[in-house]
């Protein structure tokens, strides 16, 4: 019958299919850039633990890693890969712009400037 | 699900309201109360320093009044003050039925609060902290004063409350603005109230992290500013004044959008210059976290940096004159009543503009050499400070009484009030300026006599009696119209004014606006007067309005707050009564649990039907 469908209750997520179908694939990426972070950081460790790599390009190589994973964070579980983010990307480069100057002119008063 | 709404108790449903326009008030009362017991400090303060060798208060005692006057001047007074009109007014501007997150708005309210008292409480073990509001190290490392964790524990504990209030209004300005209020349609104290949260969230930090490693220190024998042990002294004044100076602009941003609002109001003219009001409004914010080291020119950082930090701090003066002339060209031309709001909001002009020009006069670092810790930095602070902040708190308070309280407060007696004040005011301050140029250092407890700084001290304790004479003016107002002032109740617009709030009935119903607004134009009711029928067109059909439901839950948390701050404080103590982890526990537990109740229990509101806000309409709409 045509009616059937007005017999079965709703459902509890007011999300419709495309929302339900891109919270999935949200999802999923969500959990290979978790696991790639994981490995970032263990390359860090394994890195520095097993001297894989010149003792003088140890602070550089882990701080390029951090980078990297700084970005992938804010990009994927800041969300700031998705549209409709303008207000909070707005903030987050207000932050950056107001803090960047502030540390760096902090370590140069202060005299700390190694690395 | 969502329920009807029971009927509370009075004081029950001011302990659990999550109501912005309470919560307004309550904050009102608040930072009244802290600014009427500072206050009282500063005119004991005077009375000692009104003859030399005075010894009305000792010197101990006079370090604790130093300290605890700014600290609660500045976090305690003026910031509330200011959160109770942006609280009370942002949504009702922006056509918002309430903040955007009304259980979060009452939990930073009670936080604020419990942080305030903590830091009170140290009255009563030993005295209050005595190093000053900027609580410098190595004095403020001193072990045995018990003051100083006070300070410590409840700045921290009121620095969270404003922070997620801070939160809140942004949050609230990005999303809850009726339809058609763009962003360049705000009214500029929406503009500025936003901003200043925006100053909220990146000062407030560094705060909260410099007050933490003072904490490790004093209670955990950290030793990151100690010298004797590696420390560095100099780290604290950083930090303390990368929050510090943004803190000035946290205060006196707001204060300009009051003065924005209340001079085109009663000058019968749209602000002059919106759009760089704006714009000045973010380029003060922004340059003011680039000068914190102007404080500390005398510190030895060197010529270089001396000099980008002095220029820097003259480049403020650009925007902030850019805002002067505004305000200027606003009034030119109009057509201006001069009622006791726009008394305040116009001496405001020239009396801010006489403290920042002081302050560019500090910010040349050769001569900051000779100004530096003399009552000339005292002189141009209180000129920023009262001649800004409060006198644009008055104007906001006679300009939005009636629609907080339902009545005017009495002109008359505010007219006194102006003259008083103003008269005290700059008898107090103004000579201030010679008595720092002459050599007096602040915060001295005493001065030997004949050095010509008798008569000028002599001055300036006269003149906090004439401001004692006018806040009493102003309390006797307050009460007077309370019983006998000219009511508002079914006037909408007492002001014949331009912006929102002016369009929701007198007293604003709890949902603010039957029907959310429609906006067609900047000063929204201004607009509607000429070009429509002078009341605001609805941008919806009558329904039933979604409202949150109030809470208990924001006063336990803080209750928590508080002890757990008191339970750190007791590490410190000699002979505690109990453990202090029994205290730190307790406190743990009442604030993570009220915290873990409010994420557990989903909590739906409740709806006030359609019915009632016909009936509410038909009553209150229209109302002229």
């Amino acid at each position: 019958m045509a009616d059937d469908h007005l017999s079965k209750p709703f459902e509890k997520s007011s999300l419709t299919e495309a929302e339900k179908r891109e919270m999935k694939r949200d999802i999923k990426k969500q959990f290979v850039v978790f696991i790639l972070l994981l490995f970032l950081t263990v390359l860090a460790f394994v890195a520095v633990g097993a001297d894989l790599i010149p003792n003088n390009f140890a602070v550089p190589f882990i701080l390029i890693l951090a980078i990297v994973q700084l970005l992938l964070q804010l990009l994927f579980f800041m969300h700031m890969k998705d549209k409709d983010h303008a207000w909070a990307t707005v903030f987050m480069i207000t932050g950056i712009f107001v803090t960047m100057p502030t540390i760096v002119a902090l370590m140069l008063l202060i005299g700390v400037v190694k690395y | 699900m969502a329920s009807y709404k029971k009927e509370k108790g009075v004081v029950w449903d001011w302990l659990t309201t999550v109501d912005h326009k309470k919560l307004g008030i309550m904050y009102l009362i608040a930072g009244t109360l802290f600014f009427l017991k500072a206050g009282l400090m500063a005119v004991f303060m005077r009375i000692q320093l009104i003859m030399p060798e005075n010894s009305f208060l000792t010197g101990q005692t006079f370090n604790e009044f130093i300290t605890m006057h700014g600290t609660i001047m500045l976090f305690l007074a003026a910031t509330p003050l200011l959160f109770a009109f942006m609280n009370f007014v942002i949504p009702l501007q922006i056509g918002a039925r309430d903040v955007a997150f009304p259980f979060v708005n009452a939990l930073g309210f009670w936080i604020f609060l419990s942080g305030g008292l903590l830091l009170s409480t140290s009255w009563f073990f030993g005295g209050g902290p005595d190093a000053g509001w900027t609580a410098y190290v190595p004095l403020s490392l001193n072990e045995e004063q018990l003051g100083l964790d006070f300070y410590v524990l409840g700045l921290q504990v009121s620095g969270i409350g404003t922070l997620i209030s801070a939160i809140n209004f942004l949050v609230t300005i990005i999303n809850m603005r009726a339809p058609g209020m763009t962003m360049m349609r705000l009214p500029l104290f929406v503009w500025t109230s936003f901003v200043t949260s925006t100053l909220i969230l990146f000062a407030f930090t560094p705060l909260a992290a410099g007050l933490a490693l003072l904490m490790l220190e004093r209670i955990f024998d950290a030793q990151f500013f100690n010298p004797a042990a590696g420390g560095n002294v100099v780290i604290w004044q950083h930090i303390f004044w990368i929050f510090g100076h943004p803190e000035v602009y946290i205060l006196v941003l707001p204060a300009f959008g009051i003065i924005s609002e209340v001079i085109p109001a009663f000058s019968r003219k749209r602000l002059f210059g919106y759009t760089a009001m704006v714009f000045a409004t973010m380029i003060i914010a922004f340059l003011g976290f680039m000068v914190w080291a102007h404080h500390m020119f005398t510190v030895g950082i060197g010529p270089v940096a001396n000099s980008i930090f002095a220029i820097a701090t003259m480049t403020i003066a650009v925007p902030t004159g850019i805002k002067i002339f505004n305000w200027l060209f606003t009034m030119w031309g109009g057509k201006i009543t001069f009622n006791t709001a726009m008394l305040f909001a116009s001496s405001f002009v020239p009396t801010f503009v006489l403290g920042g020009v002081t302050g560019v006069m500090l910010a040349m670092a050769p001569v900051d050499y000779l100004y530096h810790d003399t009552y000339f930095v005292v002189a141009h602070f209180h000129y920023i400070i009262v001649g800004g902040i409060v006198l644009a708190l008055f104007a906001g308070l006679f300009y939005w009484y009636p629609k907080m309280f339902n009545h005017k407060l009495n002109e008359k007696l505010g007219v006194v009030f102006f003259i008083l004040f103003t008269i005290g005011f700059h008898l107090t301050f103004f000579v201030q300026h010679f008595l720092g140029l002459m050599g007096m250092p602040r915060r001295v407890y005493t001065y030997l006599g004949g050095q010509g700084l008798d008569e000028f001290n002599m001055i300036s304790t006269i003149g906090t009696f004439f401001m004692s004479a006018a806040v009493i003016v102003l309390v006797i107002n307050i009460v007077y119209s309370a019983i006998k002032g000219e009511r508002v109740i079914g006037i909408n617009d007492p002001w014949d004014a331009r912006t929102l709030e002016w369009a929701t009935p007198t007293p604003v119903p709890e949902y603010n606006f039957a029907q959310t607004p429609q906006i067609r134009s900047l000063d929204p009711l201004f607009y509607e007067k000429v070009h429509g029928d002078g009341t605001m067109k609805p941008a919806e059909p009558v329904d039933d309005i979604h409202m949150p439901n109030g809470s208990i839950l924001p006063v336990i948390i803080s209750i928590g707050l508080y002890f757990l701050g008191f339970g750190l404080i007791m590490l410190e103590m000699a002979e505690p009564i109990v453990s202090p982890w029994i205290v730190v526990a307790l406190g743990g537990l009442l604030t993570f649990g009220g915290m873990a109740m409010r994420s557990l229990k989903d909590d739906h509101g409740y709806h006030i039907p359609k019915s009632v806000v016909k009936a509410d309409l038909k009553k209150l709409g229209g109302g002229k």
